[in-house]
């Protein structure tokens, strides 16, 4: 299992990398961790002429809080995110959904940004995005946009990402005080993709879950607080997604398992408003 | 910014264990085959060849990594520890390496050299790491032969000796 031949670009400013971009269209594919690019190409279920690595450029690296959201940049590993300390404070759902992503020998290398570029259905850090409503910023050599995440993921590993864009950081939005966040998951062993991934965000009025593992893409909606209309909500959410049977799970049982760890984040995030 | 075309070898170079070291790979070529093939250090093993049994697992700037998701001419300039950088001596194992040998941490031995630099990385961040965090560090390695039981044993022995809290026991 070896990689078909590419070039590879090191680039060492934005403008490099969004040129080759530019120049080699659909061809092209950015580098950033290799977590899950490194594995597709092994397994040669893609062929891109180049590869332009970004994480040597100084811009893409910086983690910023402002405007009320945490902004993190392309070359922002996974693991640097897990290790600030003020996290658990300034964004608990994020913190807690960052744990379940691979195994700490993935972190190390794998990049916040590049996890919501490859929209895994069952990847953590695209439903953490969808559940905070957070947003992607987009940037090509012509222009820059910035897309809700909830428009974002497109299906299993599609997105509304452009051939010659890249995303140059995404923002995640700061924990709110009398909102409340939970995230737990099920999955074979630890480090697995998820079979069902759950968040919750609960305030006064509200509650919010986001599903991830079931439909092709983390799917966010509204639900009553804990109460007695809560359960016949999360059925509903339940059947809207659309499971499917497949080798790790029955859509049954992952239908039964939005219906119960769905209404237990709920009720963690509620406990946690404070 | 160079680019490096697909069809021709490049020059990389980086620090293995301390040492300068430098050879000719294509951009495709895996940082397990050039470890393994260029420069000849098979200490670093090949299971999976996508990331999921951890084999390959060495520290990139100290961090614990797969070697087998990650191309050589990325690490240009790195600093690369592998399993044959663990002992202080040629005679002589690592505080970790004697614990796996006292307690039975390793049978066949594939799984030992990403395991014992992943471990390594921990104890050395976490001196007083709990079990807890043992598990979850192993957690990115399949062993086939030891049931991890002798693994975790041996780690939490490692744990102790590396804090200054007394000796190896071997198994009783
Ligand atoms: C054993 C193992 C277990 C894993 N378990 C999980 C898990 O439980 N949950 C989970 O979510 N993930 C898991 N992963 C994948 C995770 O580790 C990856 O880090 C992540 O999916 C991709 O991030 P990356 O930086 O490694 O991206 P890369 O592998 O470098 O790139 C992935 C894709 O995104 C594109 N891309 C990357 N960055 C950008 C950018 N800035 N702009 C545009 N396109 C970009 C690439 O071109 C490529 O198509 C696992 C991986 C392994 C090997
Ligand atoms: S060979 Fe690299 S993880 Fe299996
Ligand atoms: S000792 Fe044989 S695989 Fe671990």
């Amino acid at each position: 299992m070896k990689p078909p031949p590419f070039d590879y670009l090191r680039a060492d400013t934005l403008d490099e990398a969004l040129d080759a971009l530019a120049a080699a269209g659909p061809d092209a594919r950015v580098l950033a961790g290799g977590q899950s690019l490194l594995p597709m190409l092994n397994m040669r279920l893609v062929r891109p002429t180049i590869l332009v690595d970004v994480m040597r450029i100084g811009a893409l690296r910086t983690v910023e809080a402002r405007g009320g959201a945490l902004e993190v940049g392309a070359a922002v590993r996974q693991v640097e995110l897990e290790r600030r300390a003020d996290l658990d404070q300034t964004q608990p759902l994020l913190a807690a959904a960052l744990r379940w992503v691979g195994h700490a020998q993935t972190r190390n290398r794998g990049t916040v940004c590049g996890s919501i570029a490859h929209a895994d259905p069952s990847a953590e850090l695209p439903l953490a995005l969808v559940a905070l409503g957070g947003e992607i910023r987009l940037r090509s050599r012509r222009k820059r946009r910035v897309v809700a995440a909830e428009t974002f993921f497109a299906g299993s590993m599609a997105t509304e990402r452009r051939d010659d864009e890249m995303i140059e950081s995404v923002t995640f939005p700061l924990r709110k005080p009398g909102t409340g966040y939970a995230f737990r998951e099920i999955g074979r062993r630890h480090g697995d993709f998820a079979i069902v991934a759950c968040a919750a965000l609960v305030d006064a009025t509200s509650a919010r879950l986001a599903i991830g593992g079931v439909a092709d893409r983390p799917v966010a909606r509204a639900l009553p607080l804990p109460g007695p209309d809560l359960d016949e909500a999360l059925d509903g959410f339940a059947w809207s997604l659309e499971a499917r049977d497949d080798i790790h799970a029955t859509a049954r049982y992952r239908r039964d398992l939005v219906r119960r760890l769905g209404r237990q984040v709920i009720e963690e995030a509620a406990r946690c408003r404070g | 910014m160079p680019r490096l075309g697909a069809d021709r070898r490049h020059e990389v170079r980086f620090t293995l264990n301390g040492r300068p070291v430098e050879g000719e790979a294509e951009p495709r070529m895996l940082l397990t085959d050039f470890l393994r093939h260029v420069l000849g250090r098979t200490g670093t093993h090949v299971g999976c060849e996508h990331g999921v049994c951890g084999a390959c697992t060495v520290q990139i700037d100290g961090a614990p990594a797969r070697a087998c998701l990650t191309l050589a001419v990325q690490v240009e300039g790195a600093e690369i520890r592998t399993v044959e950088g663990l002992a202080p001596a040629p005679d002589r194992l690592s505080v970790l390496q004697e614990s796996f040998r006292a307690h039975h941490g390793l049978q066949c031995g594939f799984c030992t050299p990403g395991i014992l630099m992943s471990l390594d990385e921990l104890l050395s961040r976490r001196p007083d790491a709990s079990e807890d965090d043992i598990r979850h560090q192993l957690s990115g390695h399949l062993c086939r032969c030891t049931g991890y039981a002798p693994i975790m044993k041996a780690a939490l022995d490692a744990a102790r000796r590396l804090r200054g809290e007394g000796e190896t026991a071997a198994d009783a």
